[in-house]
């Protein structure tokens, strides 16, 4: 396994960062700001759920609870505390760290469709707790009020451009880190347990501590993903916490592909994209929606970018791209 | 939280009996779902993510039959017939590329035939809430049992359910088909040795889970408003049901389905907000303590 050099993506990310600083000059599009924005909250979403499914082979249904906690816990810190933006951040990375600790000390227990259905509980559980819970978290209607004191160092993330740029810049400081986990020999020992557990406990890793520790890491790169979320709409919402989010993650990943580490980026694009075409030209987007997942699962019956790195005659390695 | 009406709930015998008539028939028609659930996840090792979609359709497919026919009886039996044959369809043409395929891919693929049959009944049927109403037969007025109201129909209900179930479980117990059945859930390759044909096998039994949620569709149409997007929450019950039961177990999915009914009308009164984090608590709860459910074989 090749390690990627750290170097070469710091550069690939500042070019990535560079165009989209470029492009509101060329083409100002309030809509296309908020599209990477979007993007960049669900891909990192995405991205940490991938590092469960596709690295460790934990298929989560539930990981949505950690982003919604992070959307929450950094709307609750900014709206309750005077802490600052920064501070808050960390903290509520803290808390999901805590929160993901308990819970998947109790899921990494159980295995494959049991370990999927015991996190989708965990989420709905934590969702309801939040619904029942109107004198801190505004119950069904979620944290309205909005998110003060959003300038830090001189920017402004109230302001739409400079939230698109943050979100640019978080969203490949996110995917380099990950990346790097990966790569690193803890990202070995999490593909090892993915194909063969018990090979990989007779080498001397000790699965449980090395599951648990994804679970948590993963969790917090949710939660950014959730914090963006949370400046963007100003606030929390169930619907952040509520099982459809784990779906949209999973599809991302599913039709991006597992196997390669910017697969769930380029699921969770297509996704958006196709969220926003289809419902502008159509009632119907579950009909349109569900041909097109139908095709795509059917025809391809993996990951776009599983298929493509295939077709090319790269050896899908279930690991970096 | 309101616990004190809980216990006076508890205490007054009027209240006992309504609540748990209300709550044994939402547990009966869980029963139903779930029954069918089970059973494809036990032979087919399929989670048919798309179960609830069936019982919604059977539901909608009562609704109009009975509007042409006014047979209560017809349109029960078109719902869990109906549903038999997109089962068939469903399993032959879509599930049966994915045997073991990844759980995703099986998850991706339901949740696409999700979202197009709810959009499908939003076409036909429209988006707004339908009512079949009550069946003339049915219209009449309720027993008081110890001060509790019972409607004649939730009789019915519950005893179809119960016998509905009871035939399934006893055609698995005793029959030469039944028998085939269960060893085609432990050893799939070797009942295909013996020259059993068990793609017809597996056909039949999806067809059968899927007829099973269809009947408890037609069954729940004259008490449930319908709607497209109905079959979601039965389908989160009926895998709470499954998973607390043991993934496999008819009898196991029968007495979860009841628990689970009899949270869901107590609670309303006791804890109103939070009768969906109780279920889920007891999944957890239950999946920590003994994964395999109630009455599950031993995880392999």
């Amino acid at each position: 396994m090749l390690r990627p050099s750290l170097a070469r993506d710091i550069v690939l990310g500042i070019l990535v960062i560079a165009i989209l600083a470029l492009i509101p000059a060329l083409v100002p599009s309030k809509a296309f700001q908020d599209f990477v924005i979007r993007v960049a909250a669900m891909a990192l979403f995405a991205t940490s759920l991938n590092l469960l499914v596709g690295y460790t082979g934990l298929t989560s249904f539930g990981h949505g609870m950690f982003y919604g906690l992070g959307t929450y816990s950094f709307a609750l810190l900014m709206q309750k505390t005077s802490l600052s933006l920064p501070m808050a951040f960390l903290l509520t990375l803290l808390i999901t760290a805590a929160t993901a600790t308990v819970v998947g000390a109790i899921c990494i227990r159980l295995r494959l469709i049991y370990f999927a259905f015991v996190t989708l509980a965990m989420q709905m559980l934590l969702h309801s707790i939040i619904i029942s819970w109107v004198g801190l978290t505004g119950g069904d209607q979620g944290l309205q009020g909005g998110i003060p004191r959003r300038v830090v160092a001189g920017f402004d993330l109230g302001n739409q451009h400079t939230l698109y740029l943050a979100s640019g810049v978080v969203l490949v400081i996110g995917l380099i880190a990950m990346r790097h986990v990966v790569a690193s020999t803890f990202g070995t020992s999490l593909r090892m347990i993915r194909d063969n557990e018990a090979r990989a406990a007779f080498l001397g890793i000790v699965v449980w501590r090395v599951k648990l520790a994804v679970f948590v890491l993963s969790a917090m790169f949710a939660a950014v993903g959730g914090v963006v979320t949370s400046l963007f709409v100003s606030g929390a919402y169930p619907e952040l916490i509520n099982w459809p989010i784990s779906g949209d993650a999973i599809f991302a990943i599913v039709l991006g592909g597992i196997g390669s580490f910017l697969g769930p980026l380029v699921g969770t694009i297509m996704l958006t994209v196709l969220n926003d075409v289809v419902t502008r030209t159509t009632e119907y987007y579950g009909l349109a929606l569900g041909i097109i997942i139908l095709v795509f699962a059917l025809g391809l019956r993996r990951g776009v970018v599983d298929f493509v790195t295939e077709r090319l005659g790269f050896r899908p390695s279930g690991g970096v791209s | 939280m309101d616990l004190a009406a809980l216990a006076e709930c508890v205490t007054s015998s009027s209240c006992l009996v309504t609540q748990t008539t209300s709550g044994l028939i939402v547990g009966m028609l869980l029963f139903l779902v779930a029954a069918g659930l089970t059973l494809i996840f036990g032979v087919l090792k399929i989670v048919n993510f798309a179960h609830g979609t069936f019982y919604m359709l059977g539901a909608y497919l009562a609704y109009s039959v009975f509007r042409v026919t006014d047979s209560y009886t017809l349109a029960v039996v078109a719902a869990g017939a109906g549903m038999g044959i997109f089962g068939i369809v469903f399993e032959r043409a879509l599930i049966a590329r994915v045997y073991g395929a990844n759980v995703l891919m099986q998850l991706l693929i339901c949740y696409a035939v999700v979202l197009i049959c709810d959009d499908l009944v939003k076409i036909v049927w429209g988006a707004d809430f339908k009512a079949m109403g009550m069946p003339p037969e049915f219209q009449v007025p309720p027993l008081f049992v110890a001060g509790g109201v019972v409607p004649p129909f939730y009789i019915l209900l519950i005893t179809v359910a119960l016998a509905i179930g009871g035939g399934l479980g006893l055609t698995l117990a005793l029959t030469k088909i039944g028998k085939i059945v269960r060893a085609a859930a432990h050893n799939p390759n070797m009942v295909s040795a013996l020259g059993i044909n068990t793609t017809l096998l597996y056909s039949l039994v999806f067809a059968t889970g899927a007829m099973l949620a269809g009947l408890a569709g037609g069954l729940a149409a004259p008490v449930r408003s319908l709607t497209p997007g109905m079959g979601f929450s039965i389908l989160i019950e009926s895998f709470i049901v499954t998973v607390i039961g043991g993934m496999g177990s008819i009898a196991g999915a029968l007495i979860a389905a009841v628990v689970l009914g009899l949270i869901r009308s107590f609670g309303t009164i006791g804890f109103p907000m939070f009768t969906e984090g109780m279920m889920f608590l007891v999944m957890i709860i239950i999946l920590v303590v003994k994964p395999s459910g109630l009455f599950g074989r031993e995880i392999v």
